[in-house]
């Protein structure tokens, strides 16, 4: 991003120097212009720009799977207003996401300084990066398989030292906190490379600096690279929490919303609006107020650690 | 990276080195972790179901059998799979494999090319209009894919492409945003003298991009194209919507029916981790091709 606004200047410089090209020159341009966006730009409007605004109408009519829908107003809205299943989907993928987030990036961050300072080798980043190559279905069934209450290697191994075990998909508490330890695991590596590339552009003389005041490893990472990498982490938040905020794969697989409503997470519940009470106007309403928040989300993180980031500049 | 050179010789000037140990130590732990369930799936789909529920803490394949992987690809008569306690229904991974392949190779090849000459329209070539048409396909970054993909549901319903590859592939052939983001930002970096050099040769833009600018871009578009790759390959959701019928059917998708046709008392794990291994190796391998790529670039997806 700070890379991105110090290039604009020479941009600049060079669109003064090529400002004598002739009009047939910038006609050519902007027709090829137009060839090399035209399939981008068709996918867009095909599959991103209509199909959002056809959502919106959806959010209004009682559509149905089959057939088309009708206008009915508000009343999707009003309807997530007073759903309590609406309500308890947000509360559980809220804490989904807190859970996740929150262990994710703290670990992420550690692995990162931990890779930088330990070792260059492009293998064991490799390694670290492992989980994220694999499908989330599968990762889900290793993770089902070994949570497994009578047999699973992690219940056999907490019976061995003596520890009672655990049914950690089968019950209500545990149900959610497991569903994000495990893809915190699948995620880590990749959540960790990208903070390692923000460290990389950290210039070293402010370690040496440091170094040569008598700083800590432990003042080093507070003073220097905590403020100096707040605006990736900003960045990395943002792409990370809206990713969170779409658990679905891990749930469908495994707990499918259960026990009770323990897992019956924002996008699962829309899920099953749609394909199993074929209610596609609901579900449109409920994808609505998603965006909407996802949006705010993503503005309000943006603004919240910009306001106080001491950026390199 | 010269400076991390001299950042782990630093502390070698204040006698034992017990911050690195403590360091490697935790560094270690977090490589087991990352790594044990890769091992313990190969473990269980080489042992013999039934006799795995037996001895379940036993390191090693249990009876080791390939009876999992025979399942898998429809190899073993009912007979032999009810003798070691799998699933006898017919699962054709073969197939599953086939479609995988073909949905994340065509889905790969189009989007990285679309969305690279996008790309390049939006960083380097000037006209009308073009920062606001850049905005406008960025906004879509922050739109849960839900949300389309409920009208692409009906919509793909309607061109009559249910339960078809092209159905699964069409979505995502032309471009995403992430895509054009990423490639934007490498074209940002090069040098105009590049452009401007091949243009007094008299080359036109088209070939300045595809003979000049795309040779110049081999790294980041491999990297894009594995990332690409990966998350075809793992989609789950999309596939699940258009493509349940076994001829249209995924990898993932069928994972998740093997999974919810397995007993619910006595799953066929054996069997399950089997085709989690078969549905893991041709990405684990592509990873091995070009994983030092995607490791050292994948700082351009937002944060470079």
């Amino acid at each position: 991003m700070s890379e991105a606004s110090r290039r604009r200047p020479s941009r600049r410089a060079s669109t003064t120097q090529l400002a004598g090209l002739s009009l047939a020159q910038r006609r050519r341009e902007a027709r090829v212009a137009l060839a090399f966006v035209a399939p981008a730009a068709i996918g867009f409007i095909v599959f991103y720009l209509v199909p959002s605004l056809r959502a919106l109408w959806f959010s209004f009519t009682n559509q149905n799977l089959v057939g088309s829908g009708r206008f009915v107003g508000g009343r999707n809205y009003a309807k997530l207003v007073a759903d309590p299943l609406f309500w308890n989907s947000l509360v559980v993928t809220v804490e989904y996401v807190a859970i996740n987030i929150g262990v994710q990036t703290v670990l992420a961050i550690a692995v990162a300084v931990l890779l930088q300072r330990l070792t260059r080798s492009v293998v064991i980043r490799g390694l670290v990066l492992l989980p994220y190559l694999v499908a989330n279905v599968v990762v889900a069934l290793v993770w089902f398989w070994m949570l497994d209450y009578s047999t699973g290697f992690v219940n056999v191994l907490l019976e061995a030292v003596g520890v009672d075990k655990v049914a950690f998909f089968g019950n209500e508490v545990t149900a959610i906190p497991t569903i994000a330890l495990i893809n915190v695991w699948r995620y880590l590596g990749y959540t960790s490379l990208l903070i390692f590339a923000g460290l990389q552009t950290i210039p070293k003389d402010y370690y040496e600096a440091a170094a040569i005041d008598g700083a800590s490893e432990w003042r080093m990472f507070t003073s220097v690279t905590m403020p100096l990498l707040r605006p990736v982490l900003a960045l990395v938040l943002v792409i990370t929490v809206v990713g969170s905020f779409q658990i679905f794969d891990t749930v469908a697989v495994t707990t499918k919303g259960g026990p009770v409503n323990a897992t019956r997470v924002i996008y699962y519940y829309i899920y099953q609006q749609a394909f199993e009470r074929f209610d596609l106007g609901y579900a449109s309403a409920l994808a609505a107020v998603l965006v909407v928040l996802l949006s705010a989300l993503a503005y309000l993180q943006l603004k919240l650690m910009r306001s106080n980031s001491s950026d390199l500049a | 990276m010269g400076w991390a050179e001299e950042a782990t010789s630093r502390p070698r000037r204040r006698g034992p080195n017990w911050g690195r140990v403590a360091g490697w130590t935790v560094l270690s732990l977090i490589l087991l972790i990352t790594l044990f369930p890769f091992y313990w799936m190969l473990r269980t789909a080489l042992s013999t179901n039934n006799a795995m529920y037996l001895d379940p803490s036993n390191p090693l394949p249990v009876q080791f059998s390939w009876g999992g992987f025979r399942r898998v690809f429809g190899l073993a008569s009912p007979a032999e799979a009810a003798a070691e306690g799998g699933t006898t229904g017919s699962i054709h991974f073969w197939l599953y494999l086939r479609n995988s392949v073909i949905v994340s190779t065509t889905i790969t090849i189009g989007q990285v090319l679309f969305s690279a000459m996008a790309a390049y329209a939006f960083a380097r070539l000037r006209w009308r209009g073009r920062d606001v048409v850049f905005f406008i396909f960025l906004t879509a970054l922050t739109i849960p894919p839900i949300f389309v993909q409920l009208p692409n549901f009906i919509l793909i319903r309607d061109l009559g492409l249910l339960n078809s590859l092209a159905g699964i592939i069409l979505p995502s052939f032309f471009m995403t945003p992430f895509a054009i983001f990423f490639m934007r930002q490498f074209f940002l970096g090069i040098s105009r003298e590049v452009e401007e050099a091949a243009m007094l040769d008299g080359a036109g833009h088209v070939r300045t991009f595809f003979g000049i600018i795309v040779p110049m871009s081999v790294s980041p578009i491999l990297t894009l194209s594995v990332l690409t790759y990966i998350t075809s390959w793992g989609d789950y959701f999309w596939p699940l919507l258009v493509g349940r019928a076994d001829n249209a059917r995924v990898l993932t998708v069928a994972l998740g029916i093997f999974q919810s046709q397995t007993p619910q008392t006595g799953p066929d794990w054996a069997g399950l981790m089997a085709g989690t291994i078969v549905s893991a190796v041709p990405v684990l391998l592509i990873f091995l091709l070009f994983g030092r790529r995607l490791v050292d670039n994948l700082g351009y997806s937002g944060v470079k």
